[in-house]
């Protein structure tokens, strides 16, 4: 097995294998509480702590797991990290906790959990596995950010509305009114926005991935020309 | 002596997408002259504008993906689409609606997609969707047809005034109603029977009055793109057909509360609906059997939508339903190639 570096689990998390925009995994939340900066926020704040504590859970018991049982296994632990999760936002925001609703206890079955566990928390050990959980968090609360942004600039022209219901009494004055007397569309806020909104982000990651490859390659052809110069040339056969 | 050769085809059809496209638009002509007769200036200044919006967007997303712009700008499918989405509009829809509801036919539905001939749904009635989602209120803010209530006609200045400038001090809401469709629905809902309900004087002969002639101009034009064999006769055929047979079973079944299939057929956007959207060559289904489920399909739909649904009228989420069912039905209506067993 190639061993990979911190550095390289935090890249593949955000971004190279980002949940959301790459894998497209865990869709169903992503799509449905993306309609809002905050509502995003927290329900990625969520998946992270998910994550993060599953992946630390299941690479502590790898050595008492024998393989053939360790889907039931992760099963066990992911439900008790969600319960967890779920309890710990009941009793300190519920505000939040009414607004997102079913989606906290679905985090269960959200499929970048299992499937970090499956594919590396069961290989790796706890160091690497916790910054495995928190990195694919950040690249999921990424995406929910990001189309969250995208949804309610467009529908409501509000960016960071109700930060109350996560930050507290403080998060009011976080609330900015971009376009006063905006009449608001509708389509944004609904099902198709996000649809729409994450083809958008996904174009977006492709073309700038895109970019950064033509670039790598360019820099890569000037440096073999610049070598080929400074090499003496070969000798002329008389 | 020598002869020349030629080979096969040696008939040519000389239609190209241009002139079907043309056609299109000429079969237009007689339903909008209706309409701008009694609902006024409104439905010409959004023909044009959307017209404008539509052939800049097509130019802008042609020029992004590197294609040719002559061509495909001169195939008029552009227009087409921004004369459907036009007529579909309340006369005094704000500017930034018909703009909204371009970008979203040509860019999104139809270039994102591929562009003509890719398009898995019907452009013009994505664009006019997203509107009717959207913004629920100023898309069933339709005139009050010409002749009925105070004898109002917008004059051509004022009508500018208010899809640019907003009303103002016009007196928009005593100028606007709502459909007839609208108001059977909303009547209906109040415990009314249909023939009560009929007495209003927003109903004419069949259907809402200053409306049945509109539904009259777009028939003529549809029966003269079927007779140029431009349309094929099966959709609308199986449209009207599905709609006149559920339409029919619930009227006999209770005549005070459905409205009659005479009512239905000439109301709305059914004739309309049947003849110039639901026959879009590209997103339609292309098998003779396959086009008159497709077209059944629709008209039962429109039904169950005006009936029991959300919403007044219903060809646009019928037409959207039926284009993502469209390449199945054709895949199991194909016709018996000659020599090969039925699969």
């Amino acid at each position: 097995m190639i061993e990979t570096g911190y550095q390289q689990i935090l890249k593949n998390g955000v971004w190279t294998q980002n949940t959301g925009l790459v894998a497209l995994l865990g869709l169903c939340p992503l799509l449905a509480t993306s309609n809002s900066v905050v509502n995003g926020l927290g329900l990625g704040l969520a998946t992270t702590l998910v994550l993060l504590m599953c992946n630390v859970a299941i690479s502590l018991i790898r050595p008492l797991v024998r393989p053939e049982v360790r889907i039931p296994v992760f099963v066990v632990v992911i439900a008790c990290a969600v319960t967890a999760v779920e309890l710990a936002m009941h009793a300190f925001l519920p505000g939040l906790y009414t607004v997102l609703g079913i989606f906290i206890p679905l985090i269960v079955t959200n499929c970048c959990v299992i499937g970090r566990a499956e594919a590396f928390a069961f290989k790796n050990g706890v160091a690497k596995s916790a910054v495995d959980g928190i990195a694919t968090g950040l690249g999921f609360l990424l995406a929910l950010v990001l189309l969250g942004a995208i949804r309610e600039v467009l529908g409501q022209g509000t960016l960071f509305g109700q930060a109350e219901l996560l930050f507290g009494e403080w998060g009011k004055s976080l609330t900015l009114h971009l376009i006063p007397d905006y009449r608001g569309f509708l389509l944004a806020i609904l099902p198709p926005g996000a649809f729409i909104g994450l083809g958008c982000l996904i174009a977006v990651k492709n073309v700038i991935d895109a970019r950064t490859q033509r670039s790598a390659r360019l820099v890569l052809s000037t440096w073999q020309q610049k070598f080929n110069e400074s090499s003496p040339p070969p000798p002329q056969s008389t | 002596m020598r002869f020349k050769t030629v080979t096969s085809p040696h008939l040519h059809q000389q239609t190209g997408v241009n002139q079907v496209m043309r056609r299109v638009l000429y079969a237009m002509v007689p339903g909008i002259t209706a309409l701008v007769w009694f609902f006024g200036w409104g439905i010409l200044i959004n023909l044009a504008l959307a017209t404008v919006m539509a052939l800049g967007a097509e130019a802008a997303m042609l020029a992004a993906r590197s294609k040719p712009l002559a061509l495909h700008l001169g195939d008029y499918s552009a227009v087409v689409t921004a004369w459907l989405l036009a007529v579909a509009l309340p006369p005094l829809a704000p500017w930034w609606m018909t703009v909204i509801g371009i970008l979203a036919a040509i860019v999104v539905a139809k270039h994102l997609y591929g562009g003509l001939g890719y398009n898995p749904f019907n452009p013009a009635m994505i664009g006019y969707v997203v509107l009717l989602i959207s913004f629920p209120r100023e898309m069933s803010a339709w005139l009050i047809p010409h002749g009925i209530g105070q004898p109002h006609a917008l004059s051509l200045l004022d009508t500018l005034q208010i899809i640019f400038g907003g009303a103002g001090s016009l007196p928009i809401d005593a100028l606007t109603g709502a459909t007839p469709l609208d108001v059977l629905r909303t009547q209906l809902g109040l415990g009314q029977t249909v023939a009560e309900i009929r007495n209003s004087p927003v109903f004419g002969i069949v259907a809402g009055r200053g409306w049945e002639w509109a539904t009259a101009g777009f028939l003529t034009g549809g029966l003269w793109l079927i007779y140029t064999r431009t349309a094929a006769w099966q959709i609308p055929a199986g449209l009207l057909g599905g709609l006149a047979v559920m339409a029919t079973a619930f009227y006999l079944i209770d005549p005070q509360h459905y409205a009659p299939p005479w009512f239905h057929l000439w109301s709305g956007a059914a004739i309309f609906g049947a003849f110039f959207i639901a026959t879009d060559p590209v997103t339609a289904s292309t098998t003779p059997r396959g086009r008159l489920i497709y077209g059944a399909g629709i008209g039962i739909l429109i039904y169950l939508i005006r009936g029991f649904g959300g919403y007044p009228d219903g060809v646009a989420f019928s037409v959207l339903l039926m284009n993502i069912a469209a390449p199945t039905i054709d895949l199991y209506t194909r016709p018996r190639v000659f020599g090969e067993r039925q699969p």
